[in-house]
Parts: structure tokens; sequence; C-alpha cells
């Protein structure tokens, strides 16, 4: 249901330039997210299923592999949120075993385990980090399917991945800028503003990947 | 819930800033409470969260201590046996959406009221003091004073609507006025209005006599 990703693969001048003088940089970058979604296509079955073993069987195994990836991310992530090494251990240690505690409310066709342990930390991080409750919003009214349908998960899990591949071949300085959104308080306009990049690209290019996204959630 | 229209939503700042986990706490109450309301924004923040998790995937790490994980274990095994149960129970109110229960403690009816004059009424919410949170109880037909503001001011409509420069707003949209902007809300005559709006700077009055009551009354 999706074609290529190249939309976010090269940067706006680019994008507009001749074909004859970016042809270089766009093999590379097409090269690169090759790599990146061979990659993550593996990998985010594989912690689905790792999720549902801990969720089914309290599999300690298991969870100790989901440690050891998502541990050095959610550190990294409160660290550039503003905590101190210590604090963001404690956190990453909380934030893990509300993953294994709340393992059943993972819903793998509407969010892959990057996502949910990102919203888990993004949670901590505002309860711990700025001692404010987060508001959430009502749950859907038909609430979460007991089992969702295979094909939702797989279809999910796939869109997440190209999202990530997408994000992983941007150009290093729009990946930074990106990551600023998610781990600083930078908005879309002070984004523009720190890289002189034109807001109306920055939000283009978000929102290309976020209606691809949107997309594969309506089709549910 | 999903057969309302709503025509003004959240802007694009709002949902990433809500997502990421930037915002005050009296702004992620209102959001929180409008995408309750409005699948449209719904679906836009979890979009936000999906770019947040590929970003937690592509960026760096920094590595953990060798104890780590045995704390986070120790935490497993401390933590009581649960299945289902954190989940959470849903209730219904229909005007107060769940995040607005969880600040008022209760329904509706739990709200405590205060009038601030010409039969409005207000309840200021708790939250984290850089932005204020406050429901607002306009009787039908009433006019707020023509009033300008120090920062952003974001009204969402929970029953009723109101009419201003901008346009109508129904239950479940948004306004989101800025700095420059003046306008006289104006409840529709057919029901009396209730919002809820959010503040991170005091409003400015034109009038005199809303000037020296503001003061007393907190807007």
């Amino acid at each position: 249901m999706l074609g290529s990703i190249d939309i976010l693969d090269a940067d706006h001048s680019a994008a507009v330039a001749p074909r004859d003088t970016t042809c270089d940089a766009k093999g590379q970058s097409a090269a690169r997210t090759r790599r990146v979604t061979e990659k993550t296509r593996e990998d985010s079955a594989e912690w689905v299923e790792r999720i549902v073993r801990i969720r089914d069987n309290k599999d300690e195994a298991a969870f100790v592999e989901v440690f050891g990836h998502f541990a050095p991310r959610v550190k990294a992530f409160l660290m550039r949120s503003g905590a101190d090494a210590a604090l963001a251990e404690e956190c990453v240690q909380e934030v893990l075993a509300t993953v294994w505690n709340k393992a059943a409310l993972f819903d793998p066709s509407r969010a892959s385990v990057a996502t949910w342990i990102f919203t888990i930390a993004r949670n901590k991080k505002i309860d711990a980090l700025r001692k404010q409750r987060r508001p959430e919003p009502e749950d859907l009214p038909w609430g979460p399917e007991s089992e969702p349908d295979q094909a939702e998960i797989i279809g999910l899990q796939q869109e997440s991945e190209k999202l990530g591949a997408a994000i992983a071949a941007l150009p290093e300085k729009q990946r930074d800028l990106i990551q600023k959104a998610y781990f600083g308080d930078l908005s879309h306009s002070e984004i523009a503003e720190q890289t002189g990049l034109p807001l109306g690209t920055i939000k283009s290019r978000i929102r290309l990947a976020l209606d691809r996204l949107r997309h594969a959630m309506d089709q549910r | 819930m999903t057969t309302m229209k709503i025509t003004h939503h959240l802007t694009d700042d709002l949902i990433l800033g809500y997502s990421a986990g930037t915002l005050t706490e009296a702004v992620n109450l209102i959001v929180a409470s409008h995408i309750s309301l409005c699948d449209e924004c719904r679906a836009a923040v979890e979009s936000y969260d999906a770019v947040g998790g590929a970003v937690i995937e592509t960026a760096d790490t920094v590595a953990v201590s060798d104890d780590c994980l045995d704390g986070a274990l120790a935490l497993i095994r401390k933590s009581p046996a649960t299945g289902a149960t954190s989940e959470k129970k849903r209730r219904n109110d229909p005007v107060l959406p769940a995040p607005l229960l969880d600040y008022v403690g209760g329904s509706l009816d739990d709200v405590k009221w205060r009038s601030v004059g010409m039969g409005v009424k207000q309840a200021i919410l708790k939250t984290s003091p850089e932005a204020t949170a406050r429901l607002l109880f306009i009787p039908a037909g009433t006019a707020i004073p023509d009033h300008g503001h120090n920062g952003m001011e974001l009204t969402l409509v929970l029953k009723g609507a109101f009419q201003d420069e901008d346009g109508r707003f129904a239950r479940g949209d948004i306004e989101i006025a800025s700095e420059d902007m003046h306008h006289t809300p104006i409840a529709d005559l057919s029901e009396d209005c209730i919002c809820l709006a959010v503040t991170d700077a005091p409003l400015q009055f034109r009038g005199l006599l809303p000037r020296l009551v503001q003061p007393f009354v907190k807007i």
C-alpha cells in the first residue's frame, strides 16, 4: 500500500535540482534506506514477539533482550531531556518495569514496540523530571481488541519500519532537528529559526511521513 | 462522540508538543481533552508518537550501568501481579471528557463553581503554575467582555457554543488565540456554554470595570 519512501531521503533543494547532479547522493541514500529497512523489518516482528512472550509467559529471557536494546535508548532520551545519569538510570528501570507490567496493554496493531516504549518514557519524563501529572485522553469507545488481526499487526509494524528507515535516511542535520523536537523543547517554528530551514519544508517532511502512517492506521 | 463535526483543531506545534512531552500541564490537559473528542487529532498524535518511536530507534544510545538490569528485575519482582488490572475504567459524562473528570474529581456536579459576575462562573483546576486551566460557565446569550491576551489562550467548547470574530465554536472545537488577538466571545442564545480555557498569562480587558474586578476573580 506504500510506495517508495524517498520523499524523505533527499533534502528539499536536491529534490528540485536537476537529476544528474543529485543521483550520487540519492543512490547512497537509497542504499542506506534499504539497509535500515532490512534490518528493522527483522527486528520489528521480533520485538512484538518478545513482548507477547513477556505477556503470556512472564519470560525473563525475552525481557533481558528488550532491556538490552531499549534501556540505552531510553537513557539517552532521558539524558537529552535534562536528566542526570543517576536519575536517568532510575527512570530507565521504572520504564522497563512498566513494559513488563503493562505488556498486556500493548496493541501491536496500533504501535510498534519502540513507539510504545517511547510513550512510556515520555510519560516518565514528565512525571520524574517535571513533577507533573500527564493528562491522558479518554480511551477509545471501542477499546483495544482482545486479539488484533494478524494482517493489521504486520501492516502497522511494516509502516513503523518504513518511518524509522525514512528518519535514518535523512541527512544528518535534518535527522538531528527531528530528534531535537522530541528530546528537547523545540517546536516546528523554533526548529526553523535555529536552522534557517523553511518551516514549510520541515512540516511537509514530517507530515508526509505521518500521513503515510495515519493512512495505514485508517485502514483498520 | 464520533458523530460530532469538529471544525477547529489543534495546531501541529501543540500536537508535536503533546507527543514529545514538552507542554505545560494545563496545556496538556486541554490537548488531552480535545483528543478525547476528536478522532482526527487523536490520529495525528498517534502518528507523532510513531515518529517518537522511530526517533528513539535511530538516535544515539547511552550505555546503562552493569546493575541497571538487576534493578529493573528487582522492581518487577516487587510489583504486584498484574493482568489487565491496570486498564483504566471507562467513565461517561455527557459534558466532561475523562481527563477533565480526573481533574474535577468526579462528574460535572462536582465542579466547584465560583461566580465572576454577569452569571458567568468559573472553576480553576489544579495544575502546575506555568499556565492556568479553568472551566467556564457562560449563560446563554452572555458576552465575555472584549479582551486581549498577554500570552496564549486556548478555549475548548464542552457544551453549547460561542461565536466571536474568528467564527463559531461548538462542542469539541478549540480556539487558539494568540497575543495580538482581541475578541468578544458571545455564547449562543439557545444553550448555556461550558468551556475549558487555558491561559499562560493574564488576560487584558479593555473596559474599566472588568479591569478593576480582574484581580479578585483571577481571570
